[in-house]
């Protein structure tokens, strides 16, 4: 692998760039591999790194059927955090937060990994008991996520209205200061370059069309576009689309897919130190490195496969954002764009081996699978590899919906009595 | 002013001077300028700063496809300022004020700069290849830094003081773009009697109808026809005509967004009216007449000011009566730069010469050049552009001769100030490929242009590739007849005629040849985001193949423009390099909004007290003037305590509670959800939602109800009561009125159809007055008629009709406190009346009104459950003490297969407990976690959380619930409750403090 860094960029300076190498090759697919990774995004792409990187595998191909990092890990708000409620999801989710300090190095590809604080707000006393929750349990759980008054909440973050006469006043708010943001296209290029160092075919317009298994059942290899592939181990990583894709081995997914839309502003001079997240009136915000206010937006009422959602989802998120910060008003919106968010009944992720050998899956991300990505790679690699999974993810199976043994985030924003 | 504004123009008024300025220096223009036109006309080329390499950058266009010139405008004060405004699109009026973006100290001399002397360095993604070193300096070092840099204008600096507005529209027919094709369309579909809405983005209606050369007697002839067609417009009563409102997004079903910006072009805006509207219309039928963008060419040095797009200098000459130079150079890409050339000459311009960069012999029409060399205008044929001179301003232009193998020699430099380009029109399909409407390669044009359609949607004229305005108004016409024919209206016959000279727009995509591979000067493809070919290049060296990637790694197209001038360049040269077609290489997604669009009318009438509705109970303002102070809950405004002079919130709650435990206090529950479950299957519908059963439940009596998720966890609770075999009155929490009814409808509708049952929202038709305490019988005896108060007659959880003080009443002998109780239900207008005649008639026995903070204290005390306080979503029946309220011979409920689940039954579920500090005067924190042992340390083996904690007025010391794993085979054990200072040893308890046998209720 060519080394990136300052010297490199440098040298190559004086040769008018010339030098520079594909950051990973246009590979086609050989026959058989020991390993097969269902999906280009970031996930999909970490899990075939991470299978080649931690537990020796060389011969691994990754099929995408578009481009890779085009799906959500393309489409999100980049937010990183691990405050969740639950002890297990804590677990999973800050695993993986502590993997963002060191990917850029890792990779050696900056994926711009920046802990500028994750800010949720209050505005009720109910949202107060219910953050006050989350920081105890995260205290516990050695998951740093501190309360901040009103006053302390506009200290962190000057552009915040805190004034009491709006309809839902800010309370206070928690806030998880290793939370942050990073650059997304990095982390799916940064993975799909140093797996491709590794010998992992990247193998992009390849789409899976069946599965094949043999008279015991077990994965024999997948059907694609491009002609069948055999392996013995096959692990699913198709966000939105992973319920289609599971269909073909036989395996029904609790998952419903629904649009979910997020937008950029013009790009302006710095004005948001942090990440602001409020759930109880439906908008979160950040500022990109370019300068963009990127804004996520809820998702449509109704499931579907289409990659763009209603306009007034957006109208609604607008609204709240305009509340908090009534100077953005005259901001404009550049882009608006929707993805497919697969979303499981509990809100947690399934990270599992399934009944079918040889198959795995990593799927029900939700609204929330970016921060998760190299924990979700890195586990799901491990669970591939070993044919069991690693401790932390050990919960988030797909039996658990059958057993009621739930891992509820949905539940952390309750109801208001 | 000076000698740049020369004749014509015929959006300007002379007569009427206005005074701007622009970077503090003060400048004049004339009415109907735009501040791209009036600042050209005072000879200012230099407008902004690029983002990456600061480059000076001047004028590219005159419309909404402007990469360059961007400005931010200030209305008054920084609250009113908005940045990176189009100077195309910015229209002046006295008085305005407008300051370049990204540089300084000042526009012509920016520090900035000097990443264009180092941009060696900064290729391509080259942030993905550095700044990794040592690892906490991206965020600390590098990160701040890079930030400051990019970013183009400030945000606004303070809250916006302007109002929007949003409005549904319904239509026959939308036309967007009136232009040549847009107006014959809109004439011809009105007149067939079609609802018509007809906008432009632009202020002055007319497109390009508004840049034919004036002949002889001073108007155009497509002058002429424009000034008859909107006069024939405005007398159209079925047409609504919208200047200054662009269709921004497509969205499913035939609906537009369109934003009209009302009152950004006035120098004095009246009082109260909003600054932009959003438009959301849904149209039967959408004619897209939305024109076409030129093509810049890619050379190197093609980016200094002065290096203008052809289409533009004409627009600018005959609207507003402005020379874009006095030598030009026209770089001809397509036929219709000849067009412009000869316009210019006629206005007076000088043409150094036409480049014509052609190298495709069947590509040139003869006629064009010998009108040009009539003229007597130098042509040089197959051109090509080495190179530009000029700091501030195109200065010269180096020019090459290609040669029929392929080679390019020197062919000399020609001075000039401005230098004008034409690439061919690229069709703006953006809102049919908004809509999902395919696309279809037209590889002699080298376009993309709309194929089917996934709407009732057709693009006409240019915005489908056809050439010239008559093609456009033949084409608008059929257009608009056959949509009035698809409304089911009879097409009434028009037709349209222009004479005028037309020029072919079809040009080559892609660069320009040069002599060697690599050339030192920057040939820009991208010129807002300083996108080079030489970066497209280097993207694809590195691997990145998919245009979307690409696109991504250079950031080519998406700056503010969204690629507008510099799509169709980016995916030739892409496909030139990579031995591909261009439409093999794709097309990234047009995505809304065409151009960007305020977030205030997005926001709309959504702000301060409008944002949520406020919700107030009947009581409100009895609540008000007793000095109440409020919390909200949902959208409700609920009274939380009533604190008297001096106290604060736990002295006022600790009297509160007191007064209710002794005495009697009264409650405004006005705001729990109330559902009438009405209907010969209402029972049986009770039956398959709620856990309980319902058959035995007699009329007047209730019974407390739980409902759950098809999950099995707790979903709702509530009082319901049996008013008629057929008629329930189920009360639901406050927060959760809406869904639970959402629930109900959605069983109702969808699985159990064989049920006759109707539900009936009736929360805002009760007023609920909740008289509570041992003296709550002597407080409402006075009052009541019609109904036996008596234990016997009316024990508890009984309900009864009557009257109080005269008005009908549904009494409830029903209690949340643990205290002898009932709840009052009057007619929501009574709600007022009745509350003070209650308070008045308890004055004798000190009746205190309390708020919601009591309430929660009075429940806690008796174990009493809220749904979202103690259960959060994994709470079965049986977890918060409630296995008792199911029904068991029920053959089904909601949720009831979901509680056999293995774990549902399994040991170490959470169970609701009570808990009690080792000192009773500590408070525990709710949400505070549980540990089995002291000492521990993260992560811990957390084992529960506190739900509810209080100080509890009765019981003199703190109390506490709680879910803690296996909670109530753990009572007697002590337990932690781990803070940060240390651990608090907690002794658990039952749930229920005070009263446990519950004598109290049946007083």
């Amino acid at each position: 692998m060519q080394r990136f860094s300052a010297w490199s960029l440098l040298k190559q300076a004086f040769g008018s760039h010339g030098g520079w190498q594909p950051q990973w090759r246009r590979a086609t697919p050989k026959p058989a591999y020991d390993a097969i990774v269902v999906g280009g995004g970031g996930h999909g792409l970490g899990t075939a790194y991470y299978l080649a990187a931690e537990h020796g595998l060389r011969n691994i191909a990754l099929l995408e059927k578009s481009w890779i990092g085009g799906g959500n890990t393309g489409r999100n708000t980049t937010i990183l955090r691990s405050n969740y409620l639950f002890d297990e999801s804590a677990r999973l989710y800050d695993h993986s937060l502590k993997m963002w300090r060191d990917l850029s190095q890792v990779l050696n590809y900056n994926v711009m990994y920046s802990p500028r604080g994750v800010l949720m707000l209050a505005h009720s006393v109910h949202d107060v008991q219910v953050l006050k929750r989350h920081i105890h349990a995260n205290r516990c759980n050695g998951v740093d996520n501190e309360w901040l008054s009103p006053a302390e909440a506009k200290a962190f973050c000057p552009p915040l209205n805190i004034e009491r006469n709006i309809r839902y006043p800010v309370m206070g708010g928690a806030l998880q200061r290793r939370g942050g943001t990073a650059r997304h296209d990095a982390v799916a290029w940064g993975y799909a370059r140093a797996a491709d160092a590794l010998g992992v075919d990247i193998i992009e317009n390849c789409e899976v069309t069946g599965i094949r298994r043999d008279a015991g059942g077990a994965i024999q290899g997948v059907e694609t576009s491009l002609g069948y592939i055999a392996s013995r181990k096959v692990g699913v990583v198709a966000a939105g689309n992973s319920s289609v894709v599971m269909g073909m081995a036989g395996v029904r997914l609790p998952l419903e897919s629904f649009p979910l839309q997020a937008l950029v502003s013009e790009p302006v001079k710095p004005v948001m130190p942090c990440v602001v997240m409020s759930n109880s009136i439906h908008a979160y915000v950040s500022q990109s490195d370019k300068g963009e206010l990127v804004i996520g937006a809820g998702t449509d009422a109704y499931t579907s496969y289409t990659q763009r959602g209603a306009l007034h989802v957006n109208m609604h998120t607008l609204a709240a954002i305009c509340e908090l910060f009534p100077a953005f008003r005259r901001m404009r919106m550049l882009r608006n764009w929707g993805g497919i968010v697969d979303v499981s009944p509990d809100r947690s992720p399934i990270i599992a081996k399934t009944a079918v050998p040889g198959l795995y899956v990593n799927c029900g991300w939700g609204t929330g699978g970016f921060k998760a990505t190299p924990g979700s790679a890195h586990l799901f690699a491990w669970t591939m590899a070993h044919d069991e999974p690693h401790p932390i993810n050990a919960p988030f199976t797909i039996e658990r919906f059958r057993e009621g043994l739930l891992i509820d985030e949905a539940a952390a924003a309750a109801v208001a009595h | 002013m000076s000698e740049c504004r020369g004749k014509g123009g015929v959006l300007i008024n002379r007569n009427l001077v206005v005074n701007f300025s622009f970077d503090g220096r003060s400048y004049s223009g004339f009415a109907g300028d735009t501040l791209a036109s009036a600042l050209l006309a005072n000879g200012v080329h230099l407008l902004g700063r690029s983002f990456k390499y600061h480059r000076p950058r001047g004028l590219l266009a005159a419309g909404s496809e402007e990469p360059n010139a961007l400005v931010t405008v200030v209305r008054g004060n920084e609250a009113r300022s908005v940045p990176n405004l189009r100077a195309t699109q910015v229209e002046i009026y006295a008085g305005l004020v407008a300051h370049s973006q990204n540089r300084w100290p000042s526009l012509g001399f920016d520090v900035g700069a000097v990443n264009d002397w180092l941009s060696p360095l900064f290729p391509a993604g080259f942030y993905y290849k550095t700044f990794m070193w040592p690892r906490f300096a991206w965020h600390r070092w590098y990160e701040p830094r890079i930030r400051a840099a990019a970013g183009l204008g400030r945000a606004p600096g303070g809250p916006d003081p302007d109002s929007y507005a949003q409005c549904y529209a319904h239509c026959d027919v939308l036309v967007v773009g009136a232009g040549a094709g847009g107006i014959a369309a809109a004439l011809a579909a009105a007149g067939s009697g079609a609802r018509v809405i007809l906008c432009d983005e632009n202020g002055a209606l007319g497109g390009s109808l508004l840049d034919e050369r004036a002949n002889s007697q001073g108007g155009s002839d497509a002058a002429i026809w424009l000034r008859t067609a909107l006069t024939q417009l405005a007398a159209l009563p079925n047409l609504t005509l919208l200047p200054r409102t662009t269709a921004f997004g497509y969205f499913p079903h035939n609906m537009l967004g369109l934003c009209e910006r009302i009152t950004d072009h006035l120098a004095t805006p009246a009082a109260g009216v909003p600054r932009e509207r959003l438009w959301q219309v849904r149209a039967r039928e959408v004619v897209l007449a939305t024109g076409a963008i030129e093509r810049p060419l890619v050379f190197p040095g093609n980016d200094r000011p002065g290096v203008m797009l052809a289409s533009a200098a004409r627009t600018y000459l005959h609207r507003y009566g402005v020379r874009v130079g006095s030598r030009v150079v026209v770089l001809a890409g397509c036929d219709a730069a000849y067009g412009v050339a000869l316009d210019l000459h006629a206005g007076g311009i000088g043409i150094e010469a036409i480049a014509d960069v052609r190298t495709g012999a069947h590509l040139v029409a003869p006629a064009a050049i010998a009108a040009a060399r009539a003229e007597k205008i130098r042509v040089v044929e197959r051109a090509t552009v080495l190179g530009t001179s000029g700091r501030l301003r195109v200065n010269s232009v180096s020019l090459g001769v290609v040669a029929a193998d392929g080679s390019v020699s020197n062919a000399g430099t020609l001075p000039c100030d401005a230098l004008l380009m034409s690439g061919g029109f690229t069709p703006s399909v953006h809102l049919h490929s908004q809509s999902r409407g395919q696309l279809q390669w037209q590889a002699d044009a080298g376009v993309f242009v709309p194929a089917a359609a996934a709407e009732n949607e057709r693009s006409v004229g240019a915005a489908r590739g056809l050439e010239g305005l008559q093609q456009a108004l033949e084409d608008g016409t059929q257009a608009g007849l056959t949509a009035a024919k698809a409304c089911g209206l009879t097409p009434h016959a028009y037709s349209a005629r222009i004479a005028v000279q037309e020029y072919s727009t079809r040009g080559a995509p892609g660069a320009l040849a040069q002599p060697g591979a690599r050339t030192p000067a920057k040939a820009f493809v991208d010129w807002q985001n300083d996108v080079t070919t030489r970066d497209l290049q280097l993207a694809m060296r590195e691997g990145f193949y998919s245009i979307e990637h690409i696109k991504r790694y250079t950031t080519t197209g998406m700056a503010t423009d969204q690629g507008k001038t510099s799509g169709l360049n980016a995916l030739a040269i892409i496909a030139g390099s990579s031995a591909r077609q261009v439409p093999e290489v794709g097309l990234t997604t047009f995505r809304m909004p065409y151009t960007p669009v305020s977030f205030g009318i997005l926001a709309g009438y959504d702000r301060g007290d409008q944002f949520d509705p406020v919700r107030r109970t009947p009581m409100h303002a009895c609540a008000e003037n007793l000095g109440a102070v409020f919390e909200d809950v949902g959208m409700w405004k609920r009274a939380w305590y009533f604190p008297q002079r001096g106290e604060d919130m736990h002295q006022a709650v600790a009297r509160e509670c007191r007064a209710v435990r002794t005495g009697c206090g009264m409650f405004d529950a006005s705001t729990l959800g109330k559902i009438e479950v009405v209907g010969p299957g209402a029972v049986e519908f009770m039956n398959r939602l709620y856990v309980n059963s319902w058959n035995g439940l007699a009329v007047g009596r209730s019974r407390y109800g739980v409902l759950l998720r098809d999950d099995g966890f707790v979903y709702d609770d509530g009082v319901v009561a049996r008013l008629a075999d057929e008629r329930f009155h189920v009360t639901t929490t406050t927060g959760g009125a809406a869904r639970v009814l959402g629930m109900m409808e959605d069983y109702r509708q969808t699985e159990w159809t064989d049920l006759k049952v109707w539900l009936t929202s009736t929360t805002e038709q009760w007023a609920v007055i909740a008289v509570q305490g041992p003296r709550a019988r002597e407080v409402i005896a006075p009052l009541i008629e019609g109904c036996d108060l008596s234990a016997a007659a009316l024990p508890h959880m009984a309900v009864a009709r009557g009257t109080i003080c005269g008005a009908p009443m549904l009494l409830f002998r029903v209690s949340f406190t643990g205290e002898l109780g009932f709840e009052i239900n009057v007619p929501a207008d009574y709600g007022a009346a009745i509350w003070e005649a209650v308070r008045a008639a308890g004055q004798k026995y000190d009746i205190v009104p309390y708020g919601t903070e009591a309430m929660h204290v009075l429940r806690a005390e008796k174990g009493y459950i809220i749904v979202g306080q103690e259960t959060d979503g994994t709470c079965t029946p049986d977890d918060v003490g409630l296995s008792w309220a199911i029904g068991k011979s029920k053959p089904d409920f909601v949720g009831k297969r979901s509680l056999s689940r293995p774990a549902m039954l399994a040991s170490g579920r959470k169970q609701l407990v009570g808990l009690l500090t080792a000192d009773p005067h500590v408070l525990l924190d709710e949400g505070a976690q549980v540990t089995a042992t002291a000492g521990q340390v993260a992560p811990m083996k957390l084992i529960g959380h506190v739900t509810s904690s209080y100080r509890s007025e009765a019981l003199g010391r703190s109390i506490a619930l709680a879910m803690v794993v296996d909670g109530r085979a753990r009572q007697g054990q002590t337990l932690y409750v781990p803070m940060p200072g240390g651990d608090l040893p907690v002794q658990v308890t039952a749930p229920v403090f005070y009263d446990p046998q519950g004598a109290r209720l049946n007083g």
